[in-house]
């Protein structure tokens, strides 16, 4: 997540992260992180959050960018549901891997380089 | 799946190529690196009927070998002749660890993918959730500096500012060095070109030999 501002929007922090502000915390499948007030309201400083969550702050001093790490939790996977995932497919459009539910899928990963 | 800072420019000559049926995807902001734990590619990942993983990333040399490695040493091979190229690169892809009983079999791999397509959750290669999340990569406090400033880099490099990329690009490297999707697509971006260039096969050779050739996959455990 590039913020040129650690003020973030609530829907742009959710969007770029995955996590959902709610009462409880920070919540994503079913897991819920204990926010401590922060991240309230509709927008919010992302420093304190991205600090209860694991996720690393890097500054870009240069041109005043920074960018949102993702969330630590010891293991790339907290769990073995398919995390939403939603890319451009080649014939046009997004494709979101859900859309296989009912089929044994192999998600292979390959590069030009 | 392409894992592609270049887009559709840098994946459309293989898929123009393959002419895939399946779906053809792309991940050109390497999302799924620290998403699922990609470090290398071709990487596999098994998802069942459901949308449960049953096998985390792992090498995913999905044909028998056979057909695999001259593949492999072919393009390797084809543009090593049209660049001038560093001595080692081809041997170095000739030793790829990708073989019967070495560390990427790909007939084993071939064998238990038709094995789960087969018998579904009864196939022994098919992972409980727990061992998915225990088999998937560490993700640290370093693992997630290295996305940042991976990410950082890639919107740098994209909006012309390459000098300052490429600092994000070195400390993204720096603090994840296994992760070689990382250290291919930094290559590539600060190496630009249509075709394979000396300045990415000098810093893939020296990255390979650092650790050695017989490391660049981690091992297939199935």
């Amino acid at each position: 997540m590039i913020v040129s501002d650690f003020r973030v929007d609530r829907i742009q922090f959710e969007k770029a992260s995955g996590w959902t502000i709610k009462p409880e915390g920070a919540c994503r499948e079913d897991q819920c992180v204990p926010l401590r007030g922060a991240g309230a309201g509709e927008s919010f400083d992302v420093r304190p959050v991205a600090r209860v969550l694991g996720m690393a702050i890097v500054e870009d001093p240069a041109t005043g960018l920074s960018a949102i790490g993702p969330h630590t939790s010891g293991r790339a996977l907290s769990s073995a549901a398919l995390p939403p995932i939603r890319l451009p497919e080649w014939r046009g459009g997004t494709f979101a891997l859900d859309s296989l539910r009912g089929s044994k899928v192999l998600l292979l990963a390959w590069a030009s380089w | 799946m392409a894992m592609d800072t270049g887009g559709w420019d840098a994946a459309r000559p293989f898929l123009e190529a393959a002419h895939p049926s399946h779906p053809a995807l792309i991940d050109q902001e390497h999302s799924l690196d620290s998403l699922l734990g990609i470090v290398n590619v071709p990487s596999g990942v098994w998802i069942d009927e459901a949308g449960t993983i049953v096998r985390p990333p792992e090498p995913a040399f999905a044909r028998p070998f056979a057909e695999t490695m001259p593949q492999v040493v072919a393009a390797v091979a084809d543009y090593v002749s049209e660049v001038a190229s560093l001595p080692g690169v081809l041997e170095a892809a000739r030793n790829l660890p990708i073989g019967p009983g070495r560390r990427v079999d790909p007939d084993r791999y071939y064998a238990a993918l038709l094995d789960w397509i087969r018998k579904g959750p009864a196939s022994p290669y098919a992972l409980s959730p727990s061992e998915v999340i225990e088999r998937s990569r560490p993700m640290s406090a370093d693992v997630s500096a290295a996305a940042a400033h991976f990410e950082l880099a890639q919107h740098l490099h994209r909006h012309g500012m390459s000098e300052t990329a490429a600092a994000h690009f070195e400390e993204a490297i720096r603090m994840q060095p296994e992760n070689w999707t990382y250290k291919c697509q930094a290559w590539a971006c600060m190496n630009p070109g249509s075709e394979p260039t000396e300045g990415y096969n000098r810093a893939w050779l020296e990255a390979v030999n650092k650790i050695g050739i017989e490391n660049y996959y981690e091992r297939l455990e199935l």
